[in-house]
């Protein structure tokens, strides 16, 4: 696809293709195109040349109306409806779409629960009166409304700190893993990237430059431009992509084992802390199920295997 | 106040005439101004035409302007409440337009990613938000169209004024003071009650 809105074009070329399910982080500095190319999915932007297809249907195809309304939509302004409670903010897709009273009350005290905000609480308060990260917690409940099968978000948690971007992340992980909503997630912060996606597609000027797994990106960077964006040869940011569970070493050898524990689902780089203040071995835990050890050797083994 | 107690009929119909005058101008003028504001909100270098144009209405002043509409519609009730709804254009038009403008472009954009159609979008996003801006702009049109219709009388138009310019001619002070305060009284519950909805609708756009 194209779409030239200045002298030159600001995307140009692309081709994408994302499995539906996946969790994709368009991944560039500004102006590299990456909100271009997320709005011309719904049609905010209108394409110069090409077309984007939606399970197999172009959304040129369709009323744009219409189209839009299948897919969620979430900025990093938020852009919640000051005048409107948070009910009212979530209820207006299934409103247009005529969804009955009951089935959209239903619906918005189950997405309150999704993002964590109590209903009875939140449900009739204005924007005004919710902090940034409620704020934004209500912008995504609002996107997922009519159970769209898309979400696309353009660096939704840009404008919050440093703590609750975090925090919204990990619920955003969990919300994907929920309701396997395909999600199109727009960020010029590599470490939101590595966190979050499944999938990362560099860009640059408007071009792909690489589009790969996180840790592969990392790893194996197409060019010079991804190696320096991403910082690849920073081993520490590998380490983050990597689960305990997966680099320990099963049947622990000695008994009683390790006493620093860790949970198998942390990362190498959790991992890699507790070695540096703790024991030389990491029992590593699923509960209180142990499943293995941890060491500094079973680490830079990972890491290597990672890398090839 | 001998007069006010001999002559309610009277006093009770130029009364009567003056709100006539001064609502039927409001709504005729809120009819054309909406679609104006909209205008001058959404295009720039056709809002620049529009609201010059209408400054320059504005900027004459009342008498004149109803002086001027005389040839046009002869005298009466008729080219008075022209008048009026010319001269409300510029304060509705300019807010209208101020009103939408002041929408935060990203409450628009989420929107219309959302899916509202364009009109959707203008009733149920932008209009809400714009409306205390625009509120404001009819309360400040309703008090000078009141001022503006008192001297309605000079062109048989009817209206407080009436009172107050014959009273003026034939040395009968009471009439002036009962026509003025009427009008005065008129301007300020106009303007209180028009304050109390404004601020209504703010309260629930921004607190």
């Amino acid at each position: 696809m194209r779409y030239e809105g200045g002298d030159r074009a600001a995307v140009d070329g692309v081709t994408l293709e994302v499995p539906a399910g996946a969790l994709a982080v368009l991944l560039g500095p500004s102006g590299s195109g990456k909100s271009t190319l997320l709005r011309t999915v719904n049609r905010l932007v209108p394409m110069s040349a090409g077309a984007v297809f939606l399970g197999g249907r172009s959304v040129l195809d369709e009323d744009v109306v219409q189209v839009r309304r299948r897919i969620g939509y979430v900025i990093q302004a938020v852009g919640l409806f000051p005048h409107l409670t948070v009910a009212q903010n979530i209820a207006i897709v299934p409103q247009l779409l005529g969804w009955e009273r009951a089935r959209i009350d239903a619906r918005t005290d189950e997405l309150l629960g999704l993002v964590r905000l109590e209903p009875a609480r939140y449900r009739n308060r204005l924007p005004r009166q919710l902090s940034g990260g409620e704020a934004q917690r209500v912008g995504v409940a609002r996107a997922l409304a009519a159970q769209p099968p898309l979400l696309l978000m353009d660096e939704p948690f840009g404008a919050v700190d440093p703590i609750v971007r975090q925090e919204l992340g990990e619920e955003l992980l969990r919300i994907h893993r929920a309701l396997g909503t395909t999600i199109l997630f727009v960020t010029h912060d590599v470490d939101e990237a590595l966190r979050l996606a499944d999938r990362i597609v560099v860009l640059r000027d408007g071009k792909v430059e690489q589009d790969d797994t996180p840790l592969r990106t990392l790893a194996h960077p197409a060019t010079r431009y991804v190696e320096d964006l991403l910082g690849g040869r920073d081993v520490i940011r590998r380490l983050g992509l990597l689960r305990a569970r997966d680099a320990m070493r099963t049947a622990p050898p000695e008994r009683p084992s390790a006493e620093t524990r860790i949970d198998g689902r942390e990362t190498l780089r959790d991992a890699l802390n507790a070695l540096l203040v703790g024991s030389d071995t990491l029992a590593v835990y699923d509960g209180d199920a142990e499943l293995g050890t941890l060491t500094f050797e079973d680490i830079r083994r990972a890491i290597s295997a990672a890398a090839a | 106040m001998r007069f006010l107690a001999s002559h309610p009929g009277e006093i009770a119909l130029l009364l009567g005439q003056h709100l006539l005058l001064t609502l039927a101008a409001l709504a005729i003028a809120c009819a054309i101004a909406f679609p104006l504001g909209l205008l001058v909100a959404r295009h720039a270098r056709a809002g620049t035409v529009v609201l010059g144009a209408l400054n320059v209405v504005y900027t004459i002043p009342s008498l004149a302007l109803y002086a001027l509409l005389i040839p046009l519609f002869g005298l009466g009730f008729e080219t008075a409440l022209v008048a009026l709804v010319a001269y409300a254009q510029m304060i509705l038009v300019r807010n209208v337009a101020a009103g939408l403008r002041s929408v935060p472009p990203a409450t628009v954009d989420a929107a219309r990613g959302l899916g509202l159609s364009p009109t959707q979008a203008l009733l149920r996003v932008e209009l809400p938000q714009a409306l205390p801006v625009i509120l404001g702009g009819v309360r400040i049109a309703t008090v000078a169209l009141i001022a503006m219709a008192s001297l309605g009388a000079q062109i048989d138009a009817g209206g407080l004024g009436v009172l107050i310019f014959y009273g003026l001619q034939h040395n009968d002070p009471e009439r002036v003071v009962v026509g003025s305060l009427g009008c005065a009284l008129l301007a300020v519950g106009a303007e209180t009650l028009l304050r109390a909805v404004e601020r209504n609708a703010a309260r629930r756009v921004t607190g």
